[in-house]
């Protein structure tokens, strides 16, 4: 700025008509260093009182702001698992309930249906070995009745044979002989 | 009428402030639009609410936040988030003072030279201390790429070295131009429009139909520039500071 030394002293004197005339003498404006010292002295206090306000006040406020949002949003995410994960742990608990009762009522079902099988196949069995005892005995007193009359037939029939010879005959038969003619003619 | 795309540079003081040395020290249009940028940002940033559904103040706010940190994470790392508010301050400033002077008969700061320079002087030597003070001398491996044969190795190192005083001079004309020739141009333009009008009439009306749409064209543009370069400024600053941050690249 060395240059603009002498040049400035008189700037500062004309500085005001020119103002007023709005035209710097032709010169171009953005190579006139007679304005160079302003407009650094107002960037400096004005790009500092910038940093200031930015680096103490503006960042922290909005990139606080942008934390806790994002604190919030991962808050609300981690709430919104916790509870997933509850409600799929109850549901969870809810099938396992679901499952121990189906098999409980399955248990139960089975053992009622077994013991009443079992008491129908005992009764059953009851009921069978009663008839078949009562049919033993029918059947065995049918045998004797049968063997009873048999021989009744055979006696009659011996009886029948030695009348029957004697009338025809005359002679009265050997009761032996006709025994054995008579259980001859029975078997054959 | 007479079309003057070099007025809107003019600097105007305001009043005077004081005097440093020999020079007058005065508050001008420039420095009038400096503070009203401050503002500008200042009520965005701490006016807006802190709801955690955010309105549409405080969703601009925010995204101003989240942008200017992803782009500093993704160059420079999670160690640059130090300069953090260094670099939201320098492009909020740029952006909403750019967007401001595309405003017609505002006035643009960063069409000047000296604020730019300032700025990326104020970036290069942040740069350069930091580095040494992080680093030490390690910080010079950043001229000394790794895997050059070393017979071209001096060439190389006399590029970089060179290259990286020149980073303030590119870093500060780069945002200047743009400024100061969008400016020019959109003012060129505009004054056809307004000239055809004026001295033709009737047919200057009609013939004032293709400057205009020019025009329009080219503030979408001035608007896209005046975001663009300031997000051009803070990522060469996240480049550079990534130097300082990590030498041995």
């Amino acid at each position: 700025m060395a240059e603009s030394h002498g040049e400035a002293k008189g700037q500062a004197a004309g500085a005001h008509t020119e103002a007023e005339g709005g035209h710097h003498g032709g010169a171009f404006p953005p190579f006139d260093s007679s304005n160079y010292a302003s407009q650094l002295v107002s960037l400096a206090i004005a790009f500092v009182a910038l940093y200031l306000i930015v680096s103490r006040i503006a960042l922290p406020r909005v990139g606080g702001t942008i934390d806790a949002r994002q604190n919030k949003i991962e808050g609300d995410l981690a709430e919104a698992q916790k509870l997933k994960d509850e409600s799929d742990a109850a549901l969870k608990a809810y099938e396992t309930e679901l499952t121990n009762a189906r098999a409980n009522a399955q248990a139960i079902g089975n053992e009622t249906r077994e013991k009443l099988n079992a008491a129908s196949e005992a009764e059953r069995k009851a009921l069978e070995e009663k008839l078949a005892a009562k049919l033993a005995d029918a059947e065995k007193q049918i045998a004797t009745t049968r063997t009873n009359a048999m021989s009744n037939v055979r006696g009659i029939a011996a009886d029948a044979a030695g009348a029957i010879v004697q009338q025809l005959a005359g002679v009265t038969p050997d009761a032996n002989a006709v025994n054995s003619a008579v259980d001859a003619s029975l078997k054959g | 009428m007479k079309i003057d795309p070099i007025h809107q540079f003019n600097i105007e003081p305001l009043f005077t402030l004081g005097h440093i040395g020999n020079h007058t020290i005065a508050f001008t249009n420039s420095s009038l639009y400096m503070f009203i940028a401050v503002l500008l940002i200042a009520l965005l940033m701490l006016a807006s609410g802190r709801d955690l559904v955010p309105g549409r103040l405080q969703s601009v706010a925010e995204i101003s936040y989240e942008f200017v940190a992803t782009t500093i994470r993704s160059t420079a790392g999670s160690e640059g988030m130090k300069f953090f508010p260094l670099i939201f301050s320098l492009f909020m400033f740029l952006c909403v003072s750019n967007l401001v002077g595309v405003i017609p008969y505002t006035f643009t700061i960063s069409s000047h030279l000296i604020v730019t320079a300032a700025l990326a002087l104020l970036v290069f030597f942040t740069v350069l201390f930091y580095g040494l003070y992080k680093n030490g001398l390690k910080f010079f491996k950043i001229f000394v790429p790794s895997g050059v044969p070393i017979y071209i190795l001096p060439l190389v190192m006399f590029i970089e070295v060179l290259s990286f005083f020149l980073r303030p001079v590119s870093h500060s004309v780069r945002l200047f131009a743009n400024m100061l020739a969008g400016h020019i141009a959109l003012k060129v333009f505009a004054g056809f429009v307004a000239m055809l009008g004026f001295s033709l009439g009737a047919l200057g009306w009609v013939g004032g139909v293709l400057p205009l749409a020019l025009t329009i064209a080219l503030y979408a543009l001035e608007l896209l520039v005046a975001f663009l370069q300031a997000y051009v400024f803070a990522i060469l600053t996240c480049i550079y500071l990534n130097d300082a941050i990590h030498p041995g690249h």
